[in-house]
């Protein structure tokens, strides 16, 4: 019985990093860029809920229908304004930029809010759960985060198949010179990538905070966990990051389990088994899904 | 004033120079062949007027306007569509889906998804395959329907014979003749040289990034456009 609850916790663990993942993804996906300050925007997502609910009293929850949107728009104006100089130059610029995105990013949030853990208030909803029996109860946040990234996969999919902007997205992704000759501006297209990533970052840190206590410089630790996830999922998957936020889950609660230090390293190992055995991800997409 | 003036283009890849004081005019309704051996610099000039490399020295003229700086979605708005070399279809759209990005600067005009299958109708039937699952000639069919979909009023055409079967041939430049008879302005880039002659009004023969003669096919003798096209 101890198991099942077990596993039932790291399946809903995966909600989160498949959060974590998505982000990134999606950003790798469209632009080939890799995003280093990832993790410290979702930290930056947390801290801008605790300073909107701490502000404005409200519960963290509806903080997220005021942070996911100035999130979005500084992940557009963050393209637009910075990165979008680098892109054609290769891998290296964007690295750099976000390297150091990362390090005043976690320097700022430490200035505004010291170095100590907070954690956003949540009241009853942090710790209620639903008991299925004896053993095992359902947490209601990690089951909330659950839902949330199921839906939030579900509507980027939607948004990718059905709408003419969606496909854009995947024209530009494909081969940005031909998409740019069909009347897209590949562009604009990057900063709305970089604003929707920014807006599922917001929705991670929001819920990581309710979940737990966390600090200025937890991002680089976030930032493994996504990477995990998409590396076992395999990039260009939506559904594929899911599945691999499952697995890193699984594998760090499973890990947890058998010896509590082995949380982190259970996760780690899974990782890299999975490069060494399929270097492109369990669930690589050849073509779209 | 011409609908198409470019008057003396330099254009580079970085270092390289590609087209040397490059200079064209074309006039609307008109179909112009622009031919020349392997790597005389047809396409880098195609991709110029699209919009997909800016010229380092001359103007661009394109139905009033000065263009030489616009980028290549600018260009689709105004009216240019390049099917480019290669065909570069979407890989992960659909057939369907590649043809209606082609409509993504919602630009009026005759064509639509249902035009598009009358032309092609083969791609009808197959418009759920992955774009890229076609043969070379249904691949260059949604190429050539996607420039379409963007309703343009100049259609630039980069060797959209290359690698098909000679029946296959036939039937693309069928459909050519008919584009250019609803009035569209077309700029075709062949290196079969005859095909080119035969299906324009006039050509520009470009050699190592210049032109090296230019006319109306009627006018030139067969030696003449040898020492064009190969520098003898
Ligand atoms: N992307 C590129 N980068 C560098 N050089 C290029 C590129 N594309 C073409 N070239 C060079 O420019 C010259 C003209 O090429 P191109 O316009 O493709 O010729 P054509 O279409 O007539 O075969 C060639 O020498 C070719 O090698
Ligand atoms: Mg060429």
């Amino acid at each position: 019985m101890q198991w099942i609850n077990t596993l039932v916790q790291g399946i809903l663990l995966g909600g989160l990093y498949a959060l974590y993942g998505t982000g990134l993804s999606l950003i790798f996906g469209v632009m080939r860029i890799v995003n280093l300050a990832h993790g410290d925007f979702i930290m930056l997502g947390a801290f801008m809920s605790l300073l909107v609910t701490s502000m404005l009293g409200l519960p963290p929850l509806i903080s997220i229908a005021i942070v996911v949107p100035v999130m979005f728009l500084l992940g557009f104006l963050l393209q637009r304004g910075i990165l979008n100089q680098t892109i054609g130059k290769g891998l290296m610029p964007p690295l750099v930029i976000t390297f150091g995105l990362s390090i005043i990013v976690q320097n700022v949030l430490q200035m505004g809010f010291s170095a100590d853990s907070q954690g956003l208030d949540a009241g009853a909803l942090e710790t209620a759960s639903i008991p299925i029996n004896d053993q095992i109860s359902i947490g209601i946040m990690p089951l909330i985060t659950f839902i949330v990234a199921v839906a939030v996969l579900a509507g980027l999919q939607l948004f990718f198949n059905r709408t003419k902007v969606g496909q854009a997205f995947r024209a530009t992704s494909d081969d940005p010179e031909t998409a740019e000759l069909m009347g897209i501006n590949s562009r604009q297209i990057y900063a709305l990538a970089m604003g929707i990533s920014f807006a599922i970052v917001a929705l991670a840190g929001i819920l990581l905070g309710i979940r737990t206590n966390f600090a200025p410089t937890d991002g680089p630790a976030r930032l493994i966990f996504a990477f995990e996830a998409v590396i076992i999922g395999g990039l260009g998957s939506l559904w594929g990051t899911l599945a691999g936020g499952i697995i890193l889950g699984l594998s760090q609660n499973i890990g947890a389990q058998i010896n509590p230090t082995w949380f982190q390293l259970a996760g780690h190992i899974v990782t890299l088994i999975v490069l060494a055995v399929r270097p492109t991800g369990l669930f690589a997409r050849t073509r779209d899904s | 004033m011409s609908f198409l003036s470019v008057d003396n283009i330099n254009v580079f890849y970085n270092e390289f120079q590609a087209l040397f004081g490059v200079s064209m005019t074309v006039e609307k309704g008109e179909t112009v062949a622009i031919i020349g051996s392997n790597g005389a610099g047809k396409s880098t000039l195609m991709r110029t007027i699209a919009g997909g490399l800016i010229p380092s020295q001359g103007s661009i003229r394109y139905d009033g306007a000065d263009t030489a700086e616009n980028s290549a979605f600018e260009m689709n708005r105004l009216g240019v569509a390049l099917v480019p070399e290669g065909r570069k279809i979407f890989p992960s759209l659909s057939v369907e889906e590649n043809l209606k990005i082609g409509g993504y600067s919602n630009r009026a005009g005759q064509w639509t998804l249902e035009k598009v299958y009358e032309l092609f109708p083969i791609l009808k039937e197959r418009r759920n395959n992955g774009g890229t699952d076609l043969s070379g000639g249904q691949q260059q069919m949604v190429a050539i329907g996607r420039a379409l979909m963007s309703n343009p009023d100049l259609i630039l055409m980069d060797e959209v014979s290359l690698g098909l079967a000679p029946i296959i041939v036939n039937e693309i430049y069928t459909v050519v003749r008919q584009i250019a008879q609803t009035g569209t302005t077309v700029i075709l880039v062949e290196q079969d040289v005859n095909r080119g002659l035969k299906e324009a009004d006039r050509f520009y023969c470009l050699l190592e990034g210049k032109v090296s003669l230019a006319g109306n096919p009627a006018d030139v003798t067969q030696d003449q456009i040898s020492k064009a096209y190969f520098g003898l």
